[in-house]
């Protein structure tokens, strides 16, 4: 059973995947979920690029502004016309490319990498079942994902660009905007709504009803456990949402004022419109989404950390009970603390004070989960391969983005934060150096089941130690141009309000502050290069990587290894039986220090 | 490759997996309209003041239409039963009843939704505002069936009020509208949430008819898929009607 499971078997692969599928049912309209995870993967990827250079072009503005961007300023000047005539950016299209930066990074990036790939690829082989199970509702789930992220590339070229509010679209602003941008936005989060929506519902079913047998519940991997809380965040979080999109998209196209208050003056005349509305409903709705999604871009990352740590320690992970129960407790808790963003729409100290409560309750079980991964590093004969690397160094980064979230969780301090670029800096913390490396972690580890090679091991370091340096050069500078009081979406990078244009005024922004907006280019820049090799040694290694020697190369418990390599349509040769635990590595007595899932007892 | 579970329920959830995915469905629209309840309670409570309108809609059609969502209640439920009975021409009977009751509701809903696009409130010159159904018009003059009233504040409560022909000048008019959604928050939130509801009905009806029509050949083939198909679908239309019981105090009766 043992040597069955481990020696490389590759000969099933070729004739079990396509099962005489045309190329359109194997790879286009697959409804195999390795094949939809992998859609989604590379979709996401393509979205993560484009999120990235949108932003790139941004920090070329705001480090100088008014001058044509570099290289890429005649592109847009010819593509966009107007908004960036002569190579430089617009305030309209800095507005522009602020929105969709956000929008693109967590909605159609960060979020279908961590759930519809990571998700989808591995919840089936993990719980040891044969597919997803909805295949069809799973394979809508990629269209309609594509669909939205077409409608939101699309809103760039049309007239008047893309939407300009913001990623958080507060209205009335969103809706006064006279263009059409916002309406494709709105249309594209909906189709994103509805695929999340088939998303989540089948991670869940398949988890409750597809776990292979033997399989209990605190059997499950611990990733396992990260995507289940967050499809529950998707599944009831995100309907809310789909309630203010409808809304507003009434408001924009039926003219109604669900969010347009009574004495609306936009441009200076009183606007022509019923009224009554309130703004603040808007804010409600998005937050209660948006607050539970950030649990969303985190918990798959926590998860993916888990499981390289577990295997790369050799030892289990500590606290496994706890940190399911803390990634259960967030899950429910999540839902509580929406309002902690808005503390500066004039709310009442009571309910202010709510709401710093139920978000100080939230960082204890982030905590536990965070301290529990450390003390699983404790006395582990640890192996520093890149995926290791990349969930060591997430430990910290996460561990400041969390911190740093404190302050702005009291209303007392967040009044002076809130709107700076300390909150950029702190959410970057979270999902950049944080979700972002777990990914890339997840990418370098499971990259040997889902092609049979590894990746180069060198040009893993070099991207490694290039991304961690200039992740902490863009986002470590941007703490301390927030504390200055220097506000967030600004397109001249805060010129305005700096000692040089405010002669006499004392508060301006210092020319020290100004100048880290340099540093922060060239960070940028860099963080930029550094994906170079591992894009090139991502597509490289597909072809010419250097081939495993087992289906098993990492020595690891859970189900998904003891799948062939690649996993076939149906994944498991026979259907897998659970008979132990996720993480029994160094178990005493045995003449190997791990012990698969599916090896029986004796 | 076959799927475990598609039919037959998993011994330790008790459950088969269409029916889980669709009560985490539910769950989900629980949050949608959940959502918009808590929207139109929050917009009616920040509304300025007078500003809010009462009886604006009829109670006879939103109670006659309460009631046929409630017979298609039962009609789903027993053609569910007919089919766990293994009797066809039973489902068949009750389906079809479910449709049509369906149907009558969607249409009084669309009668109520032209009442409403028909019905004018026009602002004169001299500051008096006209209101009612439009009847007639011609190049120089509107008909209105409806009634004079000297400020938008009379306008609020919808009902008790005399219908009677009213003919107004197209010159002395400063201001028409319908009651479309723009008109006010009310209307907005009226048509947004019966709207959406409406939809539901709609989808609900294209998965009835589909099964009452082709999707019933399944029945010769597999019949117990055949009825978990119908029940999952009666879940979602039970979940259909119990949304418009909110809606129907909500909108019609406060």
């Amino acid at each position: 059973m043992e040597s069955a499971a481990h020696t490389l078997d590759r000969a099933h692969v070729h004739e079990d995947h396509h099962e005489g599928l045309g190329f359109l049912r194997s790879y286009v309209f697959s409804t195999d979920h390795k094949v939809i995870g992998l859609q989604y993967g590379f979709t996401a990827l393509c979205f993560l690029l484009l999120g990235f250079t949108l932003m790139l072009m941004m920090r070329w503005q705001m480090a100088h502004p008014g001058e044509a961007i570099p290289l890429a300023g005649p592109l847009l000047a010819a593509v966009l016309g107007d908004v960036a005539a002569k190579g430089v950016m617009s305030p309209d299209l800095y507005n522009s490319f602020g929105a969709m930066h956000g929008t693109i990074m967590v909605f159609l990036a960060i979020v279908p990498l961590a759930v519809g790939a990571y998700g989808n690829y591995l919840v089936p082989l993990q719980i040891g079942a044969n597919d997803m199970a909805f295949p069809k509702l799973n394979m809508m789930s990629y269209q309609f994902y594509l669909a939205g992220g077409i409608v939101m590339f699309v809103s760039f070229f049309i007239p008047g660009g893309a939407a300009q509010s913001g990623w958080t679209s507060y209205a009335p602003l969103a809706t006064v905007v006279p263009t059409s941008g916002q309406t494709f936005w709105l249309i594209g989060m909906v189709f994103l709504i509805t695929s999340s929506l088939l998303g989540s519902v089948n991670i869940i079913t398949t988890i409750i009803q597809l776990r292979a047998p033997g399989l209990t519940w605190m059997r499950l991997p611990f990733f396992v456990w990260a995507q289940f809380t967050a499809s529950f965040l998707l599944l009831l979080a995100f309907p809310p949402l789909e309630v203010a999109g409808i809304l507003q998209l009434m408001d924009k196209v039926a003219h109604t004022s669900f969010f347009l208050p009574t004495g609306l003056a936009v441009g200076g005349n009183l606007a022509n419109i019923s009224g009554g509305g309130s703004p603040l409903l808007w804010q409600h709705l998005f937050w209660f989404l948006a607050h539970p999604e950030v649990y969303v871009l985190i918990l798959p990352a926590l998860g993916i950390v888990a499981e390289i740590i577990a295997v790369n320690t050799r030892k289990p992970l500590w606290g496994y009970r706890s940190m399911v129960y803390s990634a259960l407790a967030i899950g429910f808790i999540s839902f509580l603390v929406w309002a902690h963003h808005m503390y500066l729409t004039g709310m009442g100290t009571r309910i202010a004070t709510f709401f710093q409560t139920t978000t100080m309750i939230i960082s204890i079980p982030s905590v536990i989960i965070l301290s529990s991964l450390l003390i699983s590093l404790w006395g582990g004969s640890i192996r520093f391969n890149t995926p290791m690397l990349f969930a060591l160094a997430f430990l910290p980064m996460f561990g400041i983005g969390g911190l740093t979230g404190l302050p702005l969780g009291m209303s007392l301090s967040d009044i002076h934060l809130h709107d700076t670029y300390y909150v950029i800096a702190h959410f970057h913390y979270v999902v950049a150096p944080g979700t972002i490396f777990a990914l890339f972690a997840g990418i370098y580890f499971w990259f040997p089941k889902i092609t049979g090679r590894r990746m180069s091991e060198y040009w893993g370091r070099v991207h490694f130690w290039g991304s961690l340096i200039f992740m902490n050069v863009v986002f470590m500078p941007m703490f301390a141009q927030g504390l200055a009081g220097m506000l967030r979406r600004m397109s001249d990078g805060g010129a305005n309000y700096s000692q040089a244009k405010l002669e006499g005024v004392t508060g301006g922004l210092s020319p020290a502050i100004m100048s880290l907006n340099h540093y922060i280019l060239w960070g940028a820049v860099g963080l930029g290069l550094a994906q170079i090799p591992f894009i090139i040694n991502f597509f490289h290694s597909i072809r010419w990587g250097e081939k495993v020697e087992s289906d098993n190369p990492w020595a690891s418990t859970t189900l998904e290894w003891q799948t062939p390599t690649p996993p076939p349509h149906g994944n498991f040769l026979r259907p897998p039986q659970a008979y132990r635990g996720p993480y029994e590595y160094s178990v005493p007595g045995y003449d190997k220090d791990y012990v698969p899932q599916n090896q029986p007892p004796g | 490759m076959d799927i475990p579970y598609t039919i037959q329920p998993r011994p330790d959830t008790g459950v088969y997996n269409a029916k889980v995915g669709m009560w985490l469905f539910l769950a989900s629209e629980v949050m949608l309209f959940g959502g918009l309840f808590s929207s139109y309670i929050l917009l009616r409570v920040a509304a300025p003041a007078n500003t809010w309108p009462h009886g604006w809609l009829s109670v006879p059609l939103g109670t006659v239409n309460t009631l046929l969502l409630a017979l298609s209640a039962i009609s789903t439920l027993l053609a569910w039963a007919a089919c766990k009975a293994r009797m066809f021409d039973r489902f068949k009977l009750f389906m079809g009843l479910t449709l049509v009751l369906a149907t009558v509701f969607l249409g009084i809903k669309g009668y109520e939704y032209h009442d409403k696009l028909t019905h004018y409130e026009v602002t004169l010159k001299d500051g008096r505002i006209a209101d009612g159904h439009l009847v007639a018009e011609t190049a120089t003059a509107l008909q209105l069936k409806g009634r004079f009233v000297k400020d938008h504040a009379e306008l609020l409560n919808g009902r008790g009020h005399a219908h009677e022909a009213v003919t107004i000048e197209k010159s002395r008019i400063q201001k028409i509208e319908n009651y479309a959604p723009r008109h006010n928050t009310f209307m907005a939130i009226y048509f947004t949430m019966t709207g959406l509801h409406g939809l539901h009905v709609l989808g609900g009806m294209v998965v009835f008819a589909y099964l009452w029509g082709p999707g019933s050949r399944m029945w010769k083939t597999q019949p117990d898929r055949f009825t978990n198909r119908v029940e999952i679908a009666g879940l979602f239309w039970h979940f259909v009607d119990l949304v418009w019981i909110f809606l129907f105090p909500v909108l019609y009766l406060t």
